[in-house]
């Protein structure tokens, strides 16, 4: 497998407070990538430093190509959907009209009104609040829109930052399968941000540890999740 | 999956009151154009100036009611729209309905404009910068550099256009039905504007900025875009206001102008554009009602009506309809 995103050396401030100081990662063609850490790691910043939202410097190559100067729209136009922390749901359009803000860069009008319904497709529950105004969704059901929405831009590469924060126990197990099968059958590669370290190394393939703001350990996810001592010191589990 | 999910119930619901809908607009159009034929001329006037703040109100909504970006400074727009048509008829002849086109297009040109440096200010910054901008406007006006187009403090007087092609019309009567000509347009147009992928994005940006460019979507570009439409709209009404009251002076646009579009905007609702209407009919009768209750008082009258409409109806006639409507379509149900 080729790399489809590759960041070296990414460094990020917010004003004056330096928040990430060099990461490097990667994430595969089709692949499943995870950075672990707890609060203050910097892993929202990371995601958002890869969308061009922070003030950011270092490498970052997508699909051969660098982004590390493009702005934030320019980025979602080449193919990264970043379902963000806080779900950033358009909350007094109703449902459809915020899947159908995702596909708002393509033109071909047919296909766009087919991937509503494959959305609805995956979340059933957004199908039954089609109407409804977004703000008004539960925390779940407004993560499942966020995720079908980024689905909406026809991504390579999707952004999850903690998409389990805030769910039922129940409702983050069937979230996580559903991400698997959107990797799987829809080749989306992932890039996902966890504190949940377990259900993101069963999902992912490549998994990094974050501790404020730089990268401690880095392997196959099946590695860190068969090894006890990492677990134990980072993971807490 | 799919087979799994229920149909949705949305269409059904919505067939019969989009008709209901149409039907509605129809015959507000007919009391629309059958109003001149029963009332006195002076009402004829007070109705077409109704029309005329509806646009201008129509232009502030999209800005602040679909888009979230607010503004003081709408007074500048309607005076540079009334000052554009103004001196057209005054110094060039300009026939007086292809001043609006022109009137608009500047405005269209001096909003983007000021919406692009605007992009950097957001909430109550924003309002400060076009509250400048709405203060310095009459002033502007008033500068004897320019006094050869504006006319100075004494301002442009326009000549009253007749009904054309010998239609048995009073002057007034003729103006309504051309300002509710253009109103018509301008609002089927608005409509449609927000029913787009454009009113989409717009309404994306006001929602959450950050989530919208995630989406791809240019925010600077929308943002002074919407700015021009807005200020285009607000121009063509100080266009049609000037036709219509047939005098242009600057203490006619003053900061006060642009309160009283902002409190049409919040009489009628912000963001839903019929409500406009009911905003302009608002900002013009009932002024005119407080001063009939105490001469002294007037202001103090209509600050009173203004509090007491927002505790009754925090979402102004917006909120009042809908509700209406859902009492009727419960009853149509059952």
């Amino acid at each position: 497998m080729t790399a489809l995103l590759e960041v070296r050396d990414l460094h990020a401030s917010y004003g004056t407070t330096r928040v990430l100081h060099g990461l490097s990662f990667g994430v595969l063609e089709g692949g499943v990538t995870t950075l672990l850490g707890g609060n203050g790691a910097g892993k929202t910043t990371t995601l958002r430093a890869l969308c061009g939202m922070v003030l950011r410097t270092g490498e970052i190559t997508f699909a051969g190509r660098s982004i590390a100067h493009l702005s934030t729209e320019d980025i979602a136009r080449l193919g990264i959907a970043h379902v963000p922390d806080g779900r950033g749901t358009f909350v007094r359009l109703t449902v459809e009209e915020n899947l159908e803000l995702g596909a708002i860069t393509r033109r071909d009008r047919n296909a766009i009104a087919q991937d509503v319904e494959r959305v609805f497709g995956y979340f059933p529950i957004l199908q039954k609040r089609r109407g409804q105004q977004a703000g008004t969704l539960s925390g779940g059901e407004q993560q499942m829109l966020a995720i079908g929405r980024a689905l909406m831009l026809q991504p390579r590469l999707m952004l999850l930052d903690e998409p389990s924060f805030g769910l039922a126990p129940r409702l983050v197990r069937e979230l996580f399968g559903i991400l698997a099968a959107l990797n799987k059958s829809e080749g989306v590669s992932l890039l996902v941000v966890e504190q949940n370290a377990a259900l993101a190394l069963d999902l992912a393939d490549q998994a990094y540890l974050v501790e404020t703001g730089r990268i401690v350990f880095s392997g196959a996810a099946r590695e860190i999740r068969e090894d006890e001592k990492i677990r134990r010191s980072y993971l807490g589990y | 999956m799919l087979e799994s999910v229920p149909e949705p119930a949305v269409p059904d619901v919505l067939a019969p009151s989009l008709i209901g809908r149409n039907g509605l607009m129809l015959a507000l159009l007919a009391v629309a154009l059958l109003l001149p034929f029963v009332v006195q001329n002076f009402l004829i006037f007070q109705l077409t100036l109704v029309l005329v703040y509806a646009i201008a109100i129509i232009g502030l909504n999209l800005l602040t009611g679909f888009n979230g970006q607010f503004s003081l400074g709408h007074s500048a727009f309607y005076a540079l729209g009334a000052y554009v048509a103004a001196m057209l008829m005054d110094k060039v002849d300009f026939p007086y309905p292809a001043t609006l086109p022109v009137a608009g297009i500047a405005c269209f040109v001096f909003g983007f404009l000021f919406g692009l440096p605007a992009l950097r200010l957001e909430g109550v910054y924003l309002a400060l910068a076009t509250f400048a901008l709405a203060v310095a406007t009459p002033q502007i006006l008033k500068l004897s550099p320019l006094e050869y187009w504006t006319g100075g403090v004494q301002g442009i007087v326009i000549n009253k256009p007749d009904a054309p092609f010998g239609l048995p019309l009073t002057q007034d009567q003729w103006l309504y039905f051309f300002t509710l000509f253009v109103t018509v347009i301008m609002t089927v147009l608005a409509h449609n504007l927000v029913a787009s992928r454009t009113g989409r994005a717009m309404m994306a940006i006001r929602d959450n900025p950050t989530a919208a460019r995630s989406m791809g979507i240019n925010i600077a570009l929308y943002k002074s875009l919407t700015f021009g439409v807005s200020a285009l709209y607000t121009g063509i009404a100080g266009a049609l206001g000037a036709i219509v009251v047939q005098f242009v002076a600057p203490d006619s646009f003053t900061f006060l102008l642009s309160i009283t579009l902002l409190v049409g905007l919040v009489v009628g609702g912000v963001g839903w554009i019929p409500g406009a209407f009911f905003g302009g009919a608002f900002v013009l009768f009932v002024p005119n009602f407080a001063e009939s209750i105490s001469k002294g008082l007037s202001g103090a009258v209509y600050g009173v009506m203004i509090i007491l409409l927002i505790f009754v109806l925090p979402t102004g006639a917006s909120g009042l309809v809908r509700a209406a409507l859902q009492r009727l379509r419960a009853h149509k149900i059952q």
